[in-house]
């Protein structure tokens, strides 16, 4: 398996998304230019831009023709993913984090940093058919309870739900309709740092995962709560996702940024690592990166994976045959 | 709030009798009437108590002198002015802290005074330096602590002979050597966490006995043949041990015990502190203790500056163990290195033997041979080179000098002892003719042949530095890394083949390895050739009888390396002394097969739990050794069926698991499935959630981006 190497963005990887049909990649970087690929290739298609901050998270609709993004900068815009034209702007009183269209793709969740005072939140808007008809109103907010930054929200099944996991460890699922809080986590059987990632199984969202800073991953019921697996670590967890083809886990951090010094690659463990989802064992892994793992993102054949760095890197890894034939079953 | 106290559930079924919702009870507001506790005891009660107690035990800055002079009261001023000269020396008097009793009626003074230090060290070390202080010939000073009076006044008149306790007989502190898979135990340390654990390698893994948090305040350190189990506390050692869990079997009382040493055969646990002086002008004062450990009784104790104990260096400022002790099992002797003597003392009365420490101008190391009551010391140059360095052989109690050898030109010396005793080498660094650069040789003495020859060996590149050293235990090899480059070469020597019985020999070089210390297994013939720190945890495990590398393989940023006692095990383990990643340790056996992990934040300690010496004799080991295929048959027999049994449950355990797996997809798609409708309705009835069947097509656009027309001219 020989990774191709995808050279476009100057700061390091945030996040990464494929669209459904899988021949397009999604990058975002801190370097205000989330940008697309052609998945097969690694060749760049182009950026969308008009950012001014870090972009931390993106969503593709279903059909591919809309792309949002989250900023630093304040705000949430929708492109066409075709053109790279930005179409509507969502404008925040702090910095937008995490985005996610919903089933039908006639909303779109966004959460927002706190800031002084502001809480952290969730917005809900509608995503209009013709982008002419577009407007900034939200349909409902949930803020108040999330203790710091909420790090990654996204839609329950049939967007009854809203699943939410951030600094304060705990992941919690919201009514859409009312916006109660409906479920939290167990804290004694729950993450016991700050949750960094939340993804949910490609199957149409049965389960999710979550990755955190105690170096642990843990798959949880969408829709009972209910934690399914824990995938003990050596590292610091910065992303995590499922293959959608097999039953794999794979997980990517490494030590914090703020304490890599001058020690060997090794020493900072910047690989992503293969679990069995069901045994919960560690199978594999793939090096590569000089700095810890940022993002991570399956295909949705499950043929291919991608990783982004804090190197600045995308590394684009298509599986090889052995991949498929080893399947280490009893 | 004690067991009288009433439990949250009492309080709420008389709040429910009394018609009181206490979500709705603001408690702060609640004032009860003075004096009134409803029969609740307030925790402050403790606190309250506890005070009071220490301010009882705060007496211990006050001495009381006795045997002064009687003075009428023209004399009182000067007699005061002379005991706060003599006492001010020794630390800060408090204001007002000399008090002088006088007698009310003859206005004389009463022969006795009080004096009150800043701190408890003070008055202590003014006891033990002005009691039989001689004023005069007829007042000798008796100073005592004003805490220890009302002690000594307890003493009753008449003697009573002591009361003799029931014999209970105590729990067997070897159990564990009975362990029906001979497996071995050890210790570990990470954050507060203090865990004893088996080995189990046939299953892999662990095994539990005994877990306990904040267990001790610094390190745990198992006694020489793993009987007990030694914890710091702030208030002294303690010792752990027993059957089936570690009770406390013993404490010794030291405040601010920093480190302990045993005597070799567990007799004896010698303690030590180091306290800074209030007074900066002063060295920081060293307690040592030395108790019976069975009894714990103390036995002697040493006070003194840091200067006495051996100066700077070290995190305690003083090279550990300041007492080293002879390597009989008896526990004879034990003795420390002094400016120009060495002292020796023995364990019958724990005086100096002879009442005198043995005089050597200079001394600069010493060494106990393992096994018998003989040192080995050395004293460099002396004089510019007049008086040649020498190591010298001595026995103990004649204090016999048995051999020496002298050597010029010495930078410096170390001192190696084979475990038997049988060998001694010196390695000696001795300048070039030059001075400005040294050399390494060795000295080997054969300790057990008639006159003790001495061999003089020396590397065949000459100029190698000498990176470490290792006699094989129990053997008559050893092994050196020397060399300049970042990857040194390995040699073994021995001190006896067949070819060559009276001399030393070389057996093999291996060269540039990347290591910087040697392990050799505790029974011998097997070595683990380590590069740590700087090389990153680089293992070699190596077969001396067959000279080749059975392995080579790495623990990644290992800092520590232990062979279990019995040469089955290497535990490698990486700890946040030195830094906080990959903590945890490894386990390998004795080939340098990877037997299992553990990771531990924070990880802090691994030691085996070592144990006792065989009690077979040469001749027994020797026949089960020739029979060794019998006796391993039965254990070849177990580990096959615990493999077996293993693999069994892990399949069991790998089915139940996917099972329970399958049964949640199911149960999953079941509802994934009613709720399809829905889902349609969401995309505006675009069907299916799986991907649709689609065909690929291959369409060629052509755009005409711009078309333009212009005329080159030429020249």
């Amino acid at each position: 398996m020989r990774p191709i190497l995808m050279k476009g963005h100057e700061r390091p990887l945030t996040y990464l998304k494929y669209n459904k049909d899988g021949d397009l990649l999604f990058s975002c970087a801190k370097d205000k230019n989330p940008t697309v690929w052609f998945s097969d290739n690694g060749e760049r298609l182009g950026t969308y831009n008009g950012h001014n901050g870090a972009v931390w998270c993106c969503d593709v609709c279903r059909d591919s023709s809309l792309l949002i993004t989250s900023s630093a900068d304040w705000s949430a815009k929708l492109w066409s993913v075709q053109t790279g034209v930005p179409v509507f702007t969502f404008n925040f009183d702090s910095p937008a984090r995490s985005v996610d269209f919903s089933t039908g793709d006639k909303l779109a969740l966004i959460t927002t940093d706190p800031f002084f005072r502001l809480p952290s939140a969730i917005h809900v808007k509608r995503i209009a058919q013709d982008p002419s008809d577009q407007t900034g109103e939200s349909v409902i907010i949930l803020d108040g309870r999330h203790q710091g930054r909420i790090n990654r929200a996204v839609w329950g099944p049939l967007n009854r739900t809203i699943i939410s996991a951030g600094e304060d460890c705990v992941v919690r699922v919201w009514d859409t309709e009312t916006g109660q809080l409906i479920r939290e986590s167990d804290p004694e059987t729950g993450h016991k740092d700050k949750i960094t990632s939340l993804e949910k199984a490609i199957d149409g969202g049965s389960n999710f995962i979550t990755g955190s800073v105690d170096k642990s991953a843990k798959l949880w019921d969408i829709r009972t709560l209910e934690l399914l697996k824990t995938y003990r670590t050596e590292q610091p967890l910065n992303a995590a996702t499922m293959s959608p083809l097999l039953d794999h886990v794979v997980l990517g951090g490494g030590q914090e940024v703020t304490r890599v010094t001058n020690t060997d690659h090794r020493a900072g463990k910047f690989e992503a690592k293969f679990y069995d989802k069901i045994l919960e064992e560690e199978i594999g892994g793939v090096k590569g990166h000089f700095g810890p793992i940022n993002a991570l993102a399956f295909n949705p054949d499950g043929r291919s994976f991608a990783s982004g760095g804090e190197d600045g890197y995308a590394r684009l890894h298509h599986m090889d045959q052995d991949y498929f034939n080893s399947r280490n079953r009893l | 709030m004690g067991a009288e106290g009433m439990s949250m559930d009492d309080i709420r079924a008389s709040g429910e009798r009394l018609g009181i919702n206490f979500s709705e009870v603001d408690l702060d507001a609640i004032r009860l009437p003075p004096g009134e506790d409803f029969g609740i005891i307030s925790d402050d009660e403790d606190l309250r108590n506890e005070e009071e107690m220490e301010f009882e035990a705060g007496f211990g800055n006050i001495i009381v002198v006795d045997n002064l002079p009687v003075v009428p009261k023209d004399k009182f001023e000067k007699l005061v002015g002379v005991i706060r000269k003599i006492y001010s020396q020794i630390g800060v008097i408090k204001e007002d802290g000399l008090w002088m009793p006088v007698d009310p009626e003859t206005e004389k003074t009463l022969g006795y005074c009080f004096i009150e230090y800043n701190t408890p060290q003070e008055a202590e070390l003014a006891k033990e330096k002005t009691n039989g202080y001689k004023l005069d010939r007829s007042h000798i000073f008796a100073v005592n602590l004003f805490d220890d009076i009302e002690k000594f006044m307890k003493v009753p008149d008449e003697w009573a002979p002591p009361e003799i306790k029931p014999y209970t007989p105590g729990e067997n502190l070897q159990h564990w050597l009975t362990d029906e898979k001979a497996r071995d135990q050890f210790v570990i340390r990470a954050s507060s966490e203090t865990e004893v654990l088996w080995n189990d390698a046939r299953h892999a893994k662990p095994d539990p006995v005994y877990k306990r948090s904040f267990w001790t305040e610094s390190f745990v350190q198992w006694s020489p043949l793993g009987t007990y189990l030694a914890t710091l506390h702030r208030q002294g050692a303690a010792v752990w041990g027993g059957a089936s869990a570690f009770n406390r079997l013993m404490r010794y009382a030291h405040p601010q015990v920093q480190l302990i040493d045993f005597s070799p055969g567990e007799r004896f646990l010698v303690t030590f502190s180091r306290q800074a002086s209030t007074n900066p002008r002063d060295t920081d004062r060293v307690v040592l203790n030395i108790f019976d450990v069975r009894t714990g009784k103390l036995m002697r104790d040493f006070k003194g500056s840091a200067d006495e104990f051996g100066g700077v260096g070290g995190a305690t400022g003083v090279p550990w163990p300041v007492f080293r002790w002879s390597g009989d099992k008896e526990d004879k002797y034990f003795a420390r290195l002094g400016k120009n003597v060495i002292s020796v003392y023995e364990t019958e009365t724990f005086t100096l033997i002879d009442k005198k420490s043995i005089k050597v101008e200079n001394v600069m190391d010493f060494s106990w041979s393992p096994t018998e009551p003989k040192i080995a010391l050395f004293v460099p140059e002396l004089g510019g080179g007049n008086q040649p360095a020498k190591v010298s052989l001595v026995e103990i109690p004649s204090k016999e000098e048995k051999r020496q050898k002298n050597l010029f030109s010495v930078s410096d010396c170390q001192m190696y002892w084979q475990s038997n005793g049988d060998y001694l080498a010196v390695k000696v660094d001795r300048y070039t003719k030059t001075k400005k650069s040294t050399y390494t040789g060795f000295e080997l003495f054969r300790i057990q042949e008639r006159d003790i020859p001495i061999e003089v060996l020396e590397l065949e590149n000459k100029n190698d530095k000498i990176i470490a050293f290792a006699w094989e235990p129990k053997g008559h090899r050893f092994a050196v890394i020397h060399g300049d480059n970042p990857r040194p070469d390995v040699s073994f020597y021995s001190m006896k083949t067949a070819q060559n019985t009276g001399r030393v020999s070389k057996l093999t070089t291996i060269k540039s390895r990347q290591a910087n210390s040697l392990y050799w297994s505790p029974t011998g013939r097997f070595i683990v050739l380590a590069g740590l720190r700087g090389m990153n945890g680089q293992l070699e495990f190596y077969n001396v009888d067959e000279l080749e590398t059975m392995a080579t393989t790495e623990h990644f940023m290992a800092t520590d390396i232990e062979w279990d006692p019995t040469g089955r095990y290497v535990a490698t383990s990486s700890t946040s002394v030195h830094h906080e990643m990959e903590n945890g340790f490894n386990i390998w056996s004795f080939n340098g097969k990877l037997l299992y992990r553990v990771l531990k934040d924070h990880f802090l300690q691994f030691s085996w739990r070592p144990r006792p010496p065989s009690l077979l004799s040469a001749e027994k080991e020797e026949e089960i050794l020739k029979n060794l295929k019998k006796y391993s048959k039965k254990y070849e027999i177990e580990d096959i069926e615990v493999t077996n049994t293993l693999s069994e449950q892990e399949k069991e355990r790998r089915k139940i698991l996917k099972e329970e797996w399958d049964r949640w997809v199911n149960e999953w798609k079941r509802i994934q499935e009613e709720e399809k409708l829905e889902r349609q309705n969401l995309r505006d009835g675009e069907a299916s959630d799986e991907e649709v069947e689609y065909e690929a097509k291959e369409v060629e656009v052509e755009e005409v981006v711009e078309i333009k027309e212009e005329v080159i001219l030429f020249d």
